[in-house]
């Protein structure tokens, strides 16, 4: 096998099976457009980490912390609605990196490979940065599951019953940054709200509890990852929205296969 | 005006028959059936709420006891929900205070839980949200609430009465010392109801839990209530429910037919909250409306 093929299974594995369980809460927390303007948002972090000169994954993990800070800062009033919030911080920040980095002289920036991803591309570096990122996103998913899960049953349930609501979500949004600033690595930017929630949304149908839905997506994140890879060497298409059409035909197969499984034992 | 009570802060609370038996004048029962039974387990102190210059609550004290059973009752926005979330210190309220017996642990079942079928739940995994229970002692909790056959059903197939259940047993898994049920027996048919009040005084009885009920009723309550609680802003009046059947709202509501485990509440305050015959009755220093003038209070004392 080559090396960059073998570089790019490493690592969209290894995003995939973080993305799958942390994606299972953006969807049982109805949070996709949530996440959607994080990762708009990562280019600004590459923006600005060029035009300021420090390393551009810790940059996008701190510029999505500060958008998510915003987005909960402007949760307290009442005028503007959140999803119009959430539109209005995902293309300005858009928008503005766009700005940036056409200001930034003496840059050749591969624009295309920041928005759709260039997962053949990745490096020995990029790896330890997915599987150190990746590591402690799942520690602290870990860390803050059983809390996670309580608070989005019921929030008034789990702060009666002594959870730290405020510690949780600060952590759960610390753990999504780091993931959209090591999964924008391979799909890019403006795919990576996919890789959180189409893996979640094909497990449903095969789990019967939180747990066994959050392995699952991380099995078919990862199987869409090897597919898609596959799939984008055989018929020369771009690597990551070969793996966003893979993960796609996983989802419909999940839906055949769902009702299959209701006809045999309805 | 000075209480007691305001100085009060963490430690012991403000004795109960001081607290909230204090003849205020207002000709409101205010006796309590058991205050010497159990210990004090959670006390509200002149608590007041105030959503956006709004008065919520205003100067409630409401203490509830171990092995006791207290129903709140109010219509609608009358501040129950309220009452609830600020002693489980879900809100702050701008003035007053809730004291709870150091280590209280409560068991809640909310107004509404609702589990959204994208999240995949059976009943045995959900009775271990959030701490972690044995499989022995989640089959005992469902054992004792009666529901043992939805152990492996996912959450989302069960029906109301089952669900309440469930929440209960959940609750009972904590080993709580206050049971906190908000509207227990809403959307479960009348049938429902009767059993599941039977468990509640049940569970007591076994337990010894301090139960604090919200009822979605304002006449009817569980009649193994010892102590009901009307709600209006502020408390309108307390006591015990009467036992009869052949009151005039028990009647009317069944009948003549006599169900079980319900019971009926007089309400005794003679005041009105629609200001056509407000304040003709003789209130204390203690009684006192939100809406009332300044004035107006001043002149009573």
């Amino acid at each position: 096998m080559e090396d960059f093929l073998l570089r790019a299974l490493i690592a969209g594995v290894g995003v995939a099976l973080i993305s799958g369980p942390l994606g299972c809460f953006v969807v049982w927390r109805r949070m996709a457009y949530f996440g959607d303007t994080l990762a708009h948002s990562a280019l600004l972090g590459v923006a600005l980490g060029l035009l300021l000169g420090f390393n551009l994954t810790l940059g996008i993990v701190a510029t999505a912390i500060m958008i998510a800070l915003l987005v909960t800062l402007f949760q307290h009033q009442k005028r503007i609605a959140s999803d119009t919030l959430l539109g209005i911080l995902a293309h300005s920040s858009l928008a503005i990196s766009l700005v940036v980095l056409g200001l930034l002289q003496g840059y050749r920036v591969d624009l295309l490979s920041y928005l759709f991803g260039d997962v053949l591309a990745v490096t020995l570096e990029d790896i330890y940065w997915i599987y150190g990122g990746g590591t402690i996103a799942l520690a602290l998913l870990g860390y803050i599951w059983k809390d996670l899960l309580a608070l989005t049953l019921h929030e008034e349930l789990a702060r009666a019953e002594g959870i730290n609501i405020t510690l949780t979500q600060t952590l759960f949004m610390v753990t999504v940054a780091i993931v959209i600033a090591i999964a924008m690595k391979v799909v890019g930017v403006l795919l990576i709200t996919s890789l959180l929630i189409i893996p979640a949304a094909a497990a449903r149908r095969f789990a019967r509890t939180p747990e066994q839905m959050a392995a699952i997506a991380a099995l078919i994140g990862g199987a869409s990852v090897v597919a898609g890879l596959f799939g984008s060497l055989q018929w020369d298409t771009p690597s990551g929205p070969s793996v966003v059409v893979a993960q796609l035909m996983l989802f419909l197969g999940s839906l055949l296969a769902g009702s299959l499984l209701r006809t045999v034992r309805p | 005006m000075v209480r007691e009570v305001a100085s009060q802060k963490n430690g012991s609370p403000t004795s109960p028959l001081l607290q909230s038996e204090v003849d205020c004048g207002c000709g409101h029962d205010h006796s309590s059936v058991n205050p010497a039974s159990g210990e004090p387990l959670i006390q509200a102190s002149d608590l007041t709420v105030e959503f956006g210059g709004r008065v919520a609550l205003d100067q409630v004290n409401l203490t509830v006891h171990r092995n006791e059973i207290v129903t709140l009752i109010g219509p609608n926005g009358a501040g129950k929900s309220t009452l609830i979330r600020a002693l489980l210190q879900a809100i702050r309220p701008s003035k007053g205070e809730v004291w709870r017996r150091h280590g209280l642990v409560i068991g809640y079942v909310p107004q509404r839980l609702n589990i959204d079928p994208i999240m995949p739940m059976t009943v045995e995994r959900f009775l271990s949200i959030p701490s972690p229970h044995s499989l022995a002692d989640r089959k005992e909790a469902l054992l004792s609430v009666g529901a043992a056959q939805t152990l492996e059903q996912p959450v989302q197939s069960l029906s109301g009465g089952e669900f309440q259940r469930v929440l209960l047993a959940r609750a009972i898994l904590r080993k709580p010392d206050l049971l906190v049920l908000d509207e227990p027996v809403q959307g479960v048919d009348f049938q429902g109801q009767t059993e599941l009040y039977r468990l509640i005084s049940r569970l007591r009885e076994q337990n010894g839990f301090g139960i604090l009920m919200v009822s979605h009723d304002l006449h009817i309550v569980m009649a193994e209530t010892d102590r009901v609680v009307c709600i209006n802003g502020h408390v309108c009046c307390s006591g015990a429910p009467t036992q009869v059947s052949d009151s005039p709202e028990y009647l009317a509501l069944f009948g003549g037919q006599t169900k079980p485990g319900l019971a009926v509440y007089h309400h005794l305050h003679d005041h009105s909250h629609d200001g056509t015959e407000a304040h003709q009755h003789i209130h204390g220093s203690d009684c006192h409306h939100p809406d009332e003038p300044e004035t107006a209070r001043k002149e009573r004392n």
